[in-house]
């Protein structure tokens, strides 16, 4: 496919993105680039400076809400992105209400705990309906240990064991890999939902 | 039986097991998990009474933070 092609069938796709830190602001910064119709964004956090060693966020942003600071910077990269922010600690019924009408779901949480909560909702509310999870990108090096799992709807993104320490911190290169491998995983189930082989044979 | 384990065939020394069994048979330590049964959430609170069958295609997945 060209990129008018590809460009072409992304504008008319929406994605979900829950979490706007280090997964969350990179993908949706992946998707914006590449001409993603519509990014739906989840937070309830604000920009601190510990959060620059990862996310894409900048220094005169500290304080500002994450979601309203994410959306001011996908403008810049890219002013045809529709974008629509939620400032809000995501539950099961928000998960419902807020991402019903997304192709696709973007885990971008980083506690164990929310990322079973949003699994458990999309994979019981939402049947059929792709996630695609970031599991285990703390620390640094031993790039090849990240890859990426597919059962059935729902896609784990990580080396699936690496989470945070004292001794394995977030950084910027490892939660990169996974947030764009997050990105590069929505646009070809999206791509290939259009050539009609639907999410199951995305892979192949 | 032999089963299917995250995408891995698997053979388990036992006939009946739930879910929350077969965590303990693989000692599987982690608190946080998604559990599924061909293709269907099995959610936390229902894997004492869920069990698994021959030919079942499980899923065990550990929940790490980070993000």
């Amino acid at each position: 496919m060209t990129f008018k092609e590809i460009k072409a069938i992304l504008k008319k796709k929406r994605v979900g993105i829950a979490g706007c830190g280090g997964l969350g602001s990179n993908c949706a910064v992946a998707l914006a680039r590449t001409g993603i119709g519509k990014l739906v964004l989840a937070d309830f956090d604000v920009v601190r400076k510990s959060n620059l060693n990862r996310q894409h966020f900048f220094t005169d942003q500290l304080g500002q809400k994450k979601v309203f600071a994410l959306e001011d910077n996908l403008f810049f990269i890219n002013p045809d992105v529709k974008i629509e922010s939620h400032h809000i600690k995501l539950d099961p019924e928000s998960i419902i209400k807020i991402f019903s009408e997304c192709d696709v779901i973007i885990e971008a949480f980083d506690e164990a705990e929310m990322k079973q909560m949003i699994i458990e909702t999309v994979l019981d509310k939402f049947p059929g309906k792709p996630i695609i999870s970031g599991m285990g990108m703390a620390g640094y090096g031993d790039s090849n240990s990240i890859r990426m799992e597919q059962h059935d709807n729902l896609y784990i993104c990580g080396d699936m064991k690496t989470g945070i320490s004292e001794e394995t911190p977030p950084l910027a290169p490892r939660v990169g890999i996974v947030a764009m491998m997050q990105a590069n995983q929505a646009i070809q189930i999206l791509l290939a939902s259009e050539s009609y082989l639907g999410f199951k044979k995305a892979r192949e | 039986m032999k089963i299917i384990l995250n995408n891995r065939e698997e053979v388990i020394e036992r006939e009946n097991l739930t879910v929350e069994e077969l965590i303990q048979y693989k000692n599987y330590t982690f608190k946080l998990l998604v559990t599924k049964i061909n293709e269907q959430l099995v959610k936390k609170d229902e894997r004492k009474t869920t069990f698994i069958k021959n030919g079942d295609k499980v899923v065990v997945l550990h929940m790490i933070s980070g993000g």
